[in-house]
Order: C-alpha cells, then sequence, then structure tokens
C-alpha cells in the first residue's frame, strides 16, 4: 500500500443531510434539460411563479442566455420584493495563511514560498476593532488549512475574544466536526462558510493535490454538521472558472442551496460566486466565466430561489459589483484586505486573492446610498445556543 | 377623520390606524419623510437593526415624539431568543411594547404559534405590552388574548408576499371574537388591500413591504394613509350586506296583495 494523504474518514455522506440529497439527484439529467431547453421553455419559465430545479435548469440554458435582460428585470423585481433596496455589508478577517493543503489555485497553498503569518488571538482582536471603526458588524474569520497552528481551540478563543464586540460572526476556515463547530457556536459563532470549490468529483481532486481537502464527501457535508450544531447562517459557493462547465457548478450550488434551505428550515442560506482570480503560485483561471454568464447564473439562482441570500467579493471589479448590485446581489464585502493583518496596520504576509475592488468601506456604502440603496452594517440578533 | 374614533392599545390613544414598518427602505431619509408623509403614530423597528454605537442608526429616522417605537423580535427562533430580545430592548431603554415576532423559518417567515404563545406568557407576566404576528388563527388569537396580548396581529398572506388577504374568512372570524385590537400584519400590497382589512372590521394595519419598496415610498404612504382612513369610515358607516341576486320583485308572496 502506498502512503496516503487522504482524509482516515471513510468516503460518503449521512443520510439524511443535504449532501445525500445533493448526490441522490441527477445532475446530468438536469444538464440535459440545459441543452435541450428551447425558447418556448424560457418564456414559460420565465412567467412562472414557483419554479422547480428543471425550471433552474431552462434558465441556464444558452437559449435563456439570449433573454438576459428579461432574466435581470425578473431577478431584480423579486429581490427588491425580498430584500427591499438594502445590501448587508461584511469583512473578511483573515487569521492566518499557513496551510497544509496544496490547492492548485489557491495563493495560500502548502508548496507556494509566500510570507507566512498567523495573527495571535490579541492581533485578531486589534484588527477586529479597526474593522468595527470603519462601521462593520458582520465579520467573517479566514484562514488557510493548518490544524496545528489554526487549531480548534485557537478559532474558539478568537470567537470567544471577537464575541463581546463583534455581533455577527461567521468562519470560513477548514472543514471541522460537528462537536467542533458547537463550541464555535457556543463561543459566539452564527455563520459557516464552507465552498466545495467544485462539485465535479474529478476536477476536485485533480486541483486538491494534496491534505485533508482531498476528502470530497467529507467537506460536503461540512454545512449539515455546522447547522446541526446550531450555525445560523451558512454559506455554500463554487470557484467559477475551475471546472470547465460553469453550467454544471450552477445546478450542483442550487440544488446544494436547495437541500440545505428543506433539510436545515430554520437557517439562512448563502451563495458566493467568486471567480477565480490570479494567485501565488502563478495560477490562471483555465475556463474563465465571463460578465454576462456570471449574469445569466446570479439571475438565474434568484429567480429559482427568491430568498437565496447572494453573495459578492471585492474579486470583481467597482463598475461589475455596483451593476451585479441591481440585479439580486444581497451582501457585500467591502475593503476587504486577504492577508492576515492589514487593518490595524499595514501586514506584508501574502495576500489569498488579489482584490479588485479596492475602494473603502465608506466610499462602497456611498456608492450604495447614490444607487438608491440601503448599506446595512448590522443585521442579526447573535449566534444560537448550540442544539447539540 | 380619526381624532373621534381613536384606537386605544394598553390605554393609549392612536390617530391614526396604519402602523409602519422600517424594513427595506432605501435611505434612513427616506424612511423618515414616509413616516411624515403616512401619519403614523406607531413604527415598528427590529431589535437586529438597531445599533446605538453606529454613525447612522435606524432609530435616528423615528421622531419619539409623537411616534411609539414599537420594538419587534425578528429573527428569534423560539420563545427564549424572544424573551431575550425583548429584555434587551428594556434594558437600552426602548419603550416596554414589544412586538413580539417568531418565525424560525427565514423564508416565508410564518410564525411559529407554539412558540409565540410560550413567549407571550413570560412577557406578559414580566409587564411588557404586547403585540403578537401569528397565522390568521382564530383560537390562537383567543388564547393570547387570554394571557394578556394588547392585540392580535393576524396575517393577511406571508411576509412581502403583496397577496393582500388571503386569510379574509378567518380574519373575519377573529374581528368577530376579538375582546382585544386587531391588527392586520403582513401582506398588505396596495392601498385598496388595506382599505379592504379596515371594511371587515380590523381596527389597524401593519404595512411594510408596499410602502418600503414602493418606486416612490413617500407617495405610496400617504396613499396607505387615505386608503386606511376610508376603509375605517366605510367600516363605521356600516356596508350594506352584499345580495346574493337581484331582488327586484315579491314572486312568492305577490298574491297577498
Amino acid at each position: 500500500m502506498t502512503a496516503v494523504d487522504l482524509e482516515t474518514r471513510p468516503a460518503g455522506v449521512p443520510d439524511g443531510t443535504a449532501a445525500a440529497d445533493l448526490l441522490g439527484t441527477s445532475l446530468s439529467q438536469l444538464r440535459d434539460v440545459v441543452e435541450r431547453a428551447t425558447p418556448v421553455d424560457v418564456e414559460r419559465v420565465l412567467h412562472t411563479r414557483r419554479r422547480t430545479l428543471a425550471d433552474f435548469a431552462v434558465l441556464l440554458s444558452p437559449v435563456a442566455a439570449d433573454r438576459v435582460e428579461a432574466l435581470a428585470r425578473a431577478a431584480q423585481a423579486t429581490t427588491i420584493r425580498r430584500f427591499g433596496r438594502t445590501v448587508r455589508l461584511f469583512a473578511p478577517l483573515y487569521l492566518s495563511n499557513e496551510c497544509v493543503s496544496t490547492c492548485t489555485y489557491c495563493g495560500f497553498s502548502a508548496g507556494n514560498k509566500i510570507a507566512r503569518r498567523t495573527l495571535a488571538p490579541e492581533e485578531v482582536l486589534d484588527e477586529a476593532r479597526a474593522l468595527r471603526a470603519r462601521g462593520f458588524r458582520h465579520v467573517l474569520l479566514v484562514s488557510g488549512e493548518h490544524a496545528r497552528i489554526v487549531s480548534k481551540d485557537y478559532l474558539v478563543d478568537c470567537v470567544r475574544l471577537l464575541a463581546p464586540e463583534i455581533p455577527s460572526i461567521s468562519v470560513e476556515v477548514q472543514v471541522w466536526d460537528a462537536e467542533t463547530y458547537r463550541r464555535l457556536v457556543d463561543a459566539g459563532c452564527e455563520g459557516l462558510i464552507v465552498y466545495q470549490e467544485t462539485y465535479d468529483r474529478d476536477t476536485y481532486r485533480a486541483v486538491h493535490v494534496k491534505g485533508k481537502k482531498r476528502n470530497y464527501d467529507w467537506r460536503l457535508a461540512a454545512l449539515d454538521r455546522g447547522a446541526e450544531a446550531g450555525m445560523r447562517r451558512l454559506g455554500l459557493g463554487a470557484l467559477l472558472g475551475l471546472h470547465r462547465d460553469w453550467r454544471l457548478e450552477g445546478l450542483a450550488m442550487a440544488t446544494h442551496a436547495r437541500a440545505l434551505m428543506r433539510r436545515w428550515w430554520r437557517c439562512e442560506v448563502s451563495v458566493s460566486l467568486p471567480r477565480l482570480r490570479p494567485a501565488a503560485g502563478g495560477f490562471e483561471p483555465a475556463v474563465p466565466v465571463d460578465d454576462r454568464e456570471l449574469v445569466q447564473l446570479l439571475c438565474a439562482l434568484r429567480l429559482f430561489l427568491p430568498d437565496l441570500a447572494l453573495s459578492l467579493s471585492t474579486r470583481e471589479p467597482p463598475a461589475l459589483r455596483d451593476a451585479l448590485l441591481k440585479l439580486g446581489v444581497t451582501q457585500m464585502s467591502a475593503g476587504s484586505h486577504t492577508e492576515p493583518g492589514g487593518y490595524a496596520e499595514a501586514s506584508d504576509a501574502e495576500p489569498q486573492f488579489e482584490v479588485s475592488d479596492t475602494r473603502s468601506p465608506s466610499e462602497v456604502a456611498a456608492t450604495l446610498k447614490a444607487a438608491g440603496y440601503d448599506p446595512v452594517w448590522l443585521d442579526t440578533i447573535g449566534p444560537r445556543r448550540s442544539r447539540l | 377623520m380619526a381624532t373621534d374614533d381613536p384606537l386605544v392599545i394598553a390605554g393609549r390613544s392612536f390617530a391614526s390606524r396604519l402602523f409602519l414598518g422600517t424594513g427595506k427602505f432605501p435611505s434612513n431619509e427616506a424612511l423618515r419623510t414616509t413616516i411624515d408623509a403616512c401619519g403614523t403614530e406607531l413604527v415598528t423597528v427590529a431589535l437586529r437593526r438597531v445599533d446605538p454605537t453606529a454613525h447612522e442608526d435606524i432609530l435616528d429616522a423615528v421622531p419619539s415624539d409623537r411616534v411609539l417605537l414599537l420594538t419587534n423580535t425578528s429573527g428569534a427562533d423560539d420563545a427564549d431568543e424572544a424573551v431575550r430580545l425583548a429584555r434587551l430592548a428594556r434594558a437600552a431603554g426602548l419603550p416596554d411594547w414589544i412586538k413580539l415576532e417568531i418565525t424560525p423559518e427565514p423564508r416565508y417567515l410564518l410564525p411559529d404559534p407554539v412558540e409565540t404563545l410560550r413567549a407571550a406568557e413570560v412577557l406578559c407576566r414580566e409587564g411588557f405590552t404586547v403585540l403578537p404576528y401569528v397565522n390568521a388563527d382564530p383560537v390562537l388569537c383567543k388564547r393570547l388574548e387570554e394571557v394578556g396580548c394588547a392585540t392580535v396581529m393576524p396575517l393577511g398572506s406571508w411576509i412581502g408576499s403583496n397577496q393582500g388577504l388571503r386569510t379574509k374568512g378567518a380574519l373575519e372570524i377573529i374581528v368577530e371574537q376579538s375582546l382585544v385590537p386587531v391588527v392586520v400584519d403582513a401582506g398588505i400590497g396596495a392601498p385598496s388591500q388595506g382599505a379592504e382589512a379596515m371594511e371587515l372590521g380590523a381596527d389597524a394595519v401593519l404595512v411594510n413591504t408596499a410602502i418600503g419598496t414602493a418606486g416612490d415610498p413617500v407617495a405610496m404612504g400617504a396613499a396607505f394613509k387615505h386608503a386606511v382612513a376610508a376603509g375605517r369610515q366605510a367600516f363605521l358607516a356600516g356596508l350594506p350586506a352584499v345580495a346574493g341576486g337581484a331582488d327586484a320583485s315579491s314572486p312568492l308572496t305577490g298574491f297577498l296583495s
């Protein structure tokens, strides 16, 4: 037997989870619907009130791309009815760029010769205070995957330290078991974000070269474990551009989001649509998703799941962010630093990816107001008591 | 019109029977101007949005000298969370009036009847003035009345749907049976629907999405003001019964003359 770098956990996902629901759905059949959709189908789906997964597939089709303006109008009206003219603002706070996983697309990847840094909990608090001074009340803690340096205890300590000052704390870190999520919830964490990166198993294995992250199923069921532990908000996403077929990723994301909403009916579910950016290690996205395709995907998600929170990061340039805002985006980061440290004072650590929208939070807020949207800095009642 | 027909809730009089929710407005300024234009005297604000430490807070838009602030427990999953939020509001010096919202499912925001009744019992006992948001369930409304709620607030249809009074039959029973004011909350998407709720005997309506997301929230607020007043006036005037068909002659008893 060769030495394995796979997680020792068994493959497969537990029954009764959104992950199992997703794996039980035939995405290839839905992909066929995408291919076979006709203009008549598109008109029918545009004018129907409740849409099925097959309807979503129609909205993702190449023929629907010709009707992108109609999609956008319907998506805008749906978003305003459900969310009003409001956008929630949040900031990522990078804890560490240490990482033991080798992932071809990520600047933090283990093999990259970059300046590594992990903030001490007190430094994390300084960063949080700097964000608070800029207006943020929703903070997302992000880190690379290093179970020893960025350990469970470290994460729990960070959350506990920030909780008295930051009303809404979410985490986007390596995936953990339910018990660790329970500890995070008890410490004051209310949201869990886990991007599957790509829902295509072959691509997943190809880009996750080494490390625990290679276990697709363990990652896929992480949001279920978080919800079980009491996380109030669940966020998923795929890195657009990683797999050659963005439509298949879209189908998987929509299926996963709907399954989470049904299984964990008390949770708010959000989807992010990050397009890959150049990163350390020389990564360039192989199959870029263009603006028109991004708009189609975003509008189709909004029309399929009217209550889905849609998140947009500073990966995208200002003009595009301002335009997408009106189509269905409901939460945005602003003024982001994607390296550990950098809010309280300048940092020379390596960023995860290049930020494209470099406007300050107050500039972004002013732009929102000028567009007739209310920037919402606070919208939470805080974490749940854990349910495990 | 309303000065000689005040609405009285827990001993406090309201000249306007239009209550306003504050979500979804494009700006604090739009909210402030709309409050003026629609004449409301009761505005509900989610505690989850209140941040006294912020540069600009939603409470800044509410003129507390002439408008009663009704804090709501939006976001609460269960009775314990709602009770915690109400106590937080009281500790922050906000009025003791609580709009009790327990909506564990964040998509249709439908209220949990079991948890709502549990929380209402606790809050009424602790001296809060409790206005619970509920499904249009006549028995639940009587139970909430019994534990001491100041009003009941049944939904017309689900929040933000603008679908009007889909629960009309149940609302009529609630109006018929209630000893406390009935405020139709949620789903009212047009001034005509607000008028319809008042015509069937509701004591007030609470509107948010239809005003907050209108092309011109201020003008829509004014339109609701007039519609709610008109509906109330029609109710007081006594609407004629709707006849099942023409009733021109006496075909069965004409021979008697």
